[in-house]
């Protein structure tokens, strides 16, 4: 069964030697032999100082994966749904890892309603080649949620108006 | 000159290593093993890959709130002030994902801050710039385990 992260685990504080480290490294790792070894020139530490980082910081999932980080635009993947489902507080748990490993969904998240012009409490991120691949997709959803779908919608992004690389320190 | 690679190879390349990049000191070398190619080709392909934007970068993907604070927020824009006020938002350089999306809630995006005290001033500036409310949905509960992207539904005859 899937575990979805408990709220302390936000509590954790990386040191500065790590948001340095989060700081060099957030906007890709340079494409060198050793890449690890360049950053750790920067910041006057040994290489295995920064991937036993990475990895600590990998194992208490402030690091969520790494690895290539794909552009779906560029290949082809050019609707993007975000669904918004109102499903019952006491059913948000099984519904959302239900549909958090579907393939088709990127991100699965529980977020706070805002009544009453918001009911929606969690949010599926769907991709695909064409708005109709993604509203298919949506259908398919709201078939597996039956009755604990109480009402749902999907906003499709007409414009990019920004998108940068994460930067969080 | 460039080498051709395969469709295969690149769905390959861009389907298995979205995840579990190796760290150990030399990754690309590690990974070029695995793909059956020379660390140097693989890197000059990596570079044209990103160079063509392909690839958007290599390296960790952070999970939100983890570092910091973090919120989805959305903003009802009237159609006559949207591009003046998507302009504002994505002025913040604490903003790094600003959409338009077809809905009342027409505006939606992502701030991040090192702290919840920083984020909420945040917020409250937007509010008093735009003099429109901003819908603040930070998330509660993450229920995706994040492997990448499967590129199979892109139709790859190869998956």
């Amino acid at each position: 069964m899937m575990q979805a992260p408990s709220p302390q685990h936000r509590l954790y504080t990386p040191d500065h030697i790590d948001r340095e480290i989060i700081r060099l490294t957030q906007q890709g790792l340079p494409l060198v032999r050793e890449p690890y070894a360049a950053i750790a020139a920067q910041l006057n530490i040994s290489t295995s100082q920064v991937i036993e980082r990475l990895q600590a910081m990998t194992d208490c999932g402030i690091i969520r994966r790494s690895g290539i980080v794909p552009n779906h635009y560029k290949l082809g993947f050019t609707a993007n749904g975000m669904s918004v489902w109102n499903i019952p507080d006491a059913h948000i748990n099984e519904i959302g890892m239900m549909v958090g490993a579907l393939e088709f969904v990127s991100h699965c998240y529980q977020r706070p309603r805002f009544l009453p012009e918001w009911p929606y409490n969690l949010f599926a991120m769907v991709h695909g080649r064409s708005k109709e691949e993604v509203r298919d997709k949506v259908t398919v959803i709201a078939g597996m949620l039956g009755e604990n779908n109480c009402g749902h919608s999907v906003l499709f992004s007409t414009r990019i108006l920004k998108k940068t690389g994460l930067r969080i320190v | 000159m460039h080498p051709v690679h395969s469709q295969q190879q690149l769905y390959r390349l861009l389907n298995d290593f979205q995840h579990d990049f190796p760290l150990s000191p030399t990754p690309y070398a590690d990974m070029a093993a695995k793909l059956g190619m020379s660390e140097t080709e693989l890197l000059e392909w990596l570079k044209a890959l990103q160079d063509e934007g392909s690839i958007s970068r290599i390296g960790a993907v952070f999970r939100p709130n983890r570092i910091g604070a973090s919120t989805l927020a959305a903003m009802a824009v009237p159609e006559t002030r949207l591009q003046t006020v998507a302009d504002l938002i994505s002025s913040y350089p604490s903003v790094n994902h600003n959409y338009k999306r077809e809905h009342h809630f027409n505006l939606w995006f992502v701030v991040t801050a090192e702290n919840e005290t920083r984020l909420e001033s945040i917020l409250r500036d937007m509010e008093q710039r735009s003099g429109l409310r901003v819908l603040s949905l930070p998330m509660e509960k993450d229920y995706h385990i994040d492997l990448g992207f499967p590129l199979q539904l892109a139709g790859n005859p190869h998956a």
